[in-house]
């Protein structure tokens, strides 16, 4: 076998298994390095193949090592990993072609696994090179004698050629929902909001760029200042952590005069909770949903994979004017003896006001006026955290805020509670939609006011207004923790990153997103009557039968036309100069006939001209024709004068 | 091209003055053995032709004179009892020759027509139950005198098939006929003059007109023409296969002719008046056009690919 396809073969498999490295365990990916230099050792050197046994044991040690690694030889991670190892240790045994073969399959089966992992761009565009380089070194099995760059056209010919066939197969493939198509959960990295909140939560995402969702408004987008992505509402304190707590009532929840109606359609990221974001507050969802008594959308079941919906919400509203005692009892909790400072300082301003907003005002301008610093990296809190944040650091980030302010109105008995979600987004000019990222992520409060219902109040605006106006970055002092992009990028890096962002976007829209419903969609729009999956597997087959025999039709064309001849071309151009010297040749006149009447007509010409039919007959109806003879004709009509058109 | 073809071509342009395409055209018939049928009137010199091709090319040479009454053992020949030995012997006919000249073919009965025809076709004949080689080279110039037609059989179109080609001989030019009637009388020199190839040789010539190279290009073209004559409503009918590979083998004939070892499309053109003309019939008002005129429009109207 020769050397460059056994190069062309580990390159294939280094790119394969290269995405693999950051989530193999170190010692597999290190031994498939290994084994790889040493293939290309072996090849470089031209040294005999390991023996049997050796490879033997190195597959058993290795598959052993998998088993005590995984505690299974199944599922994703154990089963891509070993298949990693074993396409790297079948290089170790390539002696044939069949070898060979089964390794350029091997490598075609192990770019799928890495869409368990990444489904970017840029990941297709990596696999898509990839699928370059195997292709060619298939080329390559299959004919030897080929060069690089023929052989790299070949590939790429096939691949074009491919091209209508994938799309063919992408648009019309019927979608099935369910967990035919699901990944497996851990196919997801988590990150996003949790429903537990407790110091440096947020601030930890406020860290993060990841994307959380997208967002489209169909008219005008609201106010800044309005776009509050409500997420999970916390109950439970217990003095450091936040959470649900128990819910105790599954009745809808009640709005009355509700006004400024905003649509929008969301595109989320999976994030592995079953939670949906929407504005405050959410009234209807295009996907199945519950709205639950706190006005937060939950989905059926957990956001494993991205997922398009449209709402509406309400940005002016009273939620639950009728709240029940029960539930305003639940506002009211707090943990027993804890946080005696702040208790005693509600208890003050309960007794020196008249009404529950005035305490929330007190709040507010309390946060305001004690030198309160708003901060992504704020000191770490002692037991009593709410006491240690307001009177002692008096730094913090919107949990921390969000956190002691509910505490307060527990305490001077205001019903309050804490709500997380998001705050705000980027607009993309590009694609004319909101980016909302991780590091958007806020919490904010809720304080039920007779009369008015629950009430938004957000007492990070009180020290950090620019946060709520203007978005993290606006917010903070000192900046130097945030992720460069969130800085002050140039302008140009800016616009770049939307430009990306909205292809991604395009990309998660179309690509990723193309589920049933879109499919539903767009076939409609395609003309197709009736959606079912029955006409689109007829007209998928159809479609590629039609797209293949096209192809056949252009590959065989040979069959029913005649490749032009070279010799005749260049004859037929000499005949066109010659009919702009007014003596075109008649389409029935052969060539030594012609020559006479050109050499009767133009004495000068007779030579060249008896010289060049001659030249014609032999190399058009002789038995031999010559490469060089050929080559000589065609040089000698290109130096054959050009004449000025007579007519 | 052999240097003795071309002493046949010289000597017979000698004595047949003014008809150098014609001698071309009955040599380029020998060569791709096939059979050419003379048409035109008594004394334009269709005989001689022969007599002359006869002599300078070495062949053995028969005349039948065919005629109303003329039998077909009268071609091929009869088996004569004979006395002494008890048995039949074989007297063979005129047609055991390497050249006929059947003249005047048409005024035969199709019977004796055919006898010839058949014979012509299959290079043997088999006379009461015993087949007889004919000798090699076998080269049958018939003539058929277009003019008066009572009283004859002319010979149906499936019949003129079997030629290869059929020419018209024409009057001489005047300066031909000027030194026709200034010079010795024709008979004599023919009766002097001498072989310029013996038979073998015409032999091989024939073998090697067989493998001049035809090549996809210039069958292009003949399928084209033939493709042309089926298409089109001027003609009864289009050209048979068989008059393709007539066509392809004077082709080369000519081409060998000429001194090439591949068939071009003049080849084609050049023999196309004399393989075609008697396998074309036009139909409607181009019945009025010559068969001459014919074949030009022919050529005319096929494109060389």
């Amino acid at each position: 076998m020769n050397k460059s396809l056994i190069y062309g073969l580990l390159l294939s498999i280094l790119m394969v298994i290269a995405p693999h490295a950051d989530h193999l365990p170190i010692w597999v990916s290190s031994m498939c390095v290994g084994l790889l230099l040493w293939r290309g050792y072996l090849v470089y050197s031209g040294k005999a193949l390991p023996k049997r046994w050796l490879l033997m044991s190195i597959t058993f040690a290795g598959t052993v090592g998998i088993i005590f690694n995984f505690h299974t030889l199944f599922g994703r991670e154990a089963g891509v990993t070993l298949l990693l190892m074993l396409a790297a240790l079948k290089l170790m045994e390539l002696r044939n072609a069949r070898d060979a073969m089964v390794l350029v399959y091997l490598a075609c089966f192990i770019i799928i696994t890495n869409f368990f992992y990444s489904q970017s761009i840029s990941t297709a565009l990596y696999m898509l090179a990839t699928l370059m380089v195997i292709v060619t070194t298939w080329v390559h099995l299959q004919a030897q004698g080929i060069a690089l760059k023929p052989r790299l056209r070949i590939a790429a010919v096939l691949l074009m050629q491919a091209l209508p066939l994938t799309l063919i197969l992408f648009i019309l493939f019927p979608r099935v929902q369910g967990p035919l198509w699901g990944l497996p959960q851990d196919a997801y990295a988590s990150t996003g909001l949790d429903d537990r909140m407790s110091p440096g939560s947020l601030s930890r995402l406020g860290l993060s760029e990841a994307v959380a969702f997208r967002v489209t408004y169909s008219d005008k987008p609201p106010r800044r200042d309005q776009m509050y992505w409500r997420g999970p509402v916390l109950w439970y304190f217990d003095g450091r952590t936040w959470t649900p707590g128990i819910v105790t009532l599954s009745e809808a929840p009640k709005f009355t005069e509700v006004s400024q109606p905003i649509d929008y359609s969301v595109t989320l990221e999976p994030h592995n909770k079953p939670w949906l974001f929407a504005l405050d507050v959410p009234d209807k969802l295009s996907v199945q949903s519950k709205l639950t008594y706190d006005f937060q959308v939950l989905n059926k079941e957990p956001v494993h994979a991205r997922m398009r919906y449209t709402a509406r919400s309400y940005l002016a509203y009273h939620a639950n004017l009728q709240e029940a005692p029960r539930q305003l009892q639940r506002g009211l909790q707090l943990p027993r003896q804890s946080n005696p400072r702040a208790q005693q300082l509600a208890a003050e301003w309960r007794a020196g006001s008249k009404d529950d907003a005035a305490i929330v005002n007190t709040a507010l301008s309390y946060f305001y006026k004690q030198g309160f610093v708003y901060t992504l990296e704020p000191p770490l809190l002692g037991s009593n955290t709410v006491d240690d944040f307001l009177f002692g650091t008096k730094q913090g980030f919107c949990e921390h805020y969000a956190s002691a302010f509910v505490f307060l109105m527990r305490a001077a008995n205001i019903p309050a509670r804490v709500v997380t979600g998001y705050l705000g987004g980027e607009f993309n000019e590009v694609g004319n939609y909101y980016i909302v990222r991780q590091s958007d992520a806020h919490a904010w409060a809720e304080v039920w006011l007779a009369g008015k219902g629950w009430v938004r109040v957000d007492p990070t605006g009180a020290i950090a207004p620019d946060r709520v106006e203007r978005g993290l970055s606006a917010a903070l002092s000192d900046t130097a923790a945030l992720p460069f992009m969130e800085r002050n990028p140039p302008e140009w890096m800016r616009s770049l990153r939307f430009d990306l962002d909205a292809l991604a976007n395009q990309w998660n829209q179309w690509v990723l997103g193309y589920d049933t419903e879109r499919q539903f969609a767009v076939l409609t729009r395609l003309g197709m009557e009736s959606v079912t999956w029955q006409n689109m597997a007829i007209n998928m087959m159809s479609g590629l039968a039609i797209v293949i025999a096209l192809f056949a039709l252009f590959m065989l064309r040979h069959l029913y036309t005649r490749q032009p001849d070279k010799v005749q071309a260049v004859w037929l151009k000499l005949c066109r100069k010659l009919a702009d010297a007014g003596l075109p040749r008649a389409a029935h006149e052969g060539a030594q006939d012609y020559a006479v009447r050109v050499a009767a007509a133009r004495p000068e010409l007779a030579e060249a001209i008896h010289d060049l039919a001659t030249r014609y007959t032999a190399l058009r109806y002789g038995a031999h024709r010559e490469e060089q003879a050929q080559r000589e004709f065609i040089h000698l009509i290109q130096k054959f004068p050009s004449f000025r058109r007579t007519s | 091209m052999s240097q003795n073809l071309n002493n046949v071509i010289k000597q017979a342009e000698q004595i047949i003055l003014g008809k150098p395409q014609q001698i071309r055209f009955a040599l380029a018939c020998l060569l791709a053995r096939g059979h050419l049928l003379i048409e035109d009137l008594p004394g334009v010199g269709k005989t001689t032709l022969a007599h002359v091709l006869a002599r300078t090319l070495g062949l053995q040479f028969q005349r039948i004179q065919f005629t109303s009454d003329l039998l077909p053992a009268d071609i091929l020949g009869v088996s004569v009892y004979q006395r002494d030995t008890g048995e039949f012997k074989f007297h063979p006919g005129p047609i055991f020759a390497q050249m006929i000249l059947a003249d005047e073919i048409n005024r035969a009965t199709p019977k004796a027509q055919s006898a010839l025809l058949e014979a012509m076709e299959e290079q043997q004949v088999t006379i009461e139950g015993t087949t007889r080689a004919l000798p090699a080279p076998f080269f049958v110039i018939a003539t058929q005198n277009p003019a008066y037609q009572i009283g004859t059989f002319a010979l149906p179109e499936s019949q003129l098939d079997r030629f290869l080609m059929r020419i018209q001989m024409g009057y001489p030019d005047a300066h031909a006929e000027r030194g026709l009637l200034s010079g010795v009388d024709r008979r004599e020199i023919v009766a002097q003059l001498s072989p310029q190839m013996e038979s073998n040789e015409l032999l091989a010539l024939q073998k090697r007109a067989r493998e001049i190279f035809v090549s996809p290009a210039l069958l292009d073209y003949v399928q084209a023409i033939l493709r042309h004559t089926r298409e089109q409503a001027r003609y009864t009918h289009g050209l048979s296969p068989r008059a393709g590979l007539a066509l392809l083998s004077a082709a080369r004939a000519w081409a060998l002719l000429d001194g090439r070892d591949a068939v071009i499309p003049e080849d084609v053109q050049a023999v196309l008046p004399g393989v075609v003309s008697h396998r074309l019939q036009a139909v409607g008002e181009h019945t009025k056009r010559s068969s001459e005129l014919l074949v030009r429009d022919l050529i005319e109207a096929v494109a060389i690919p």
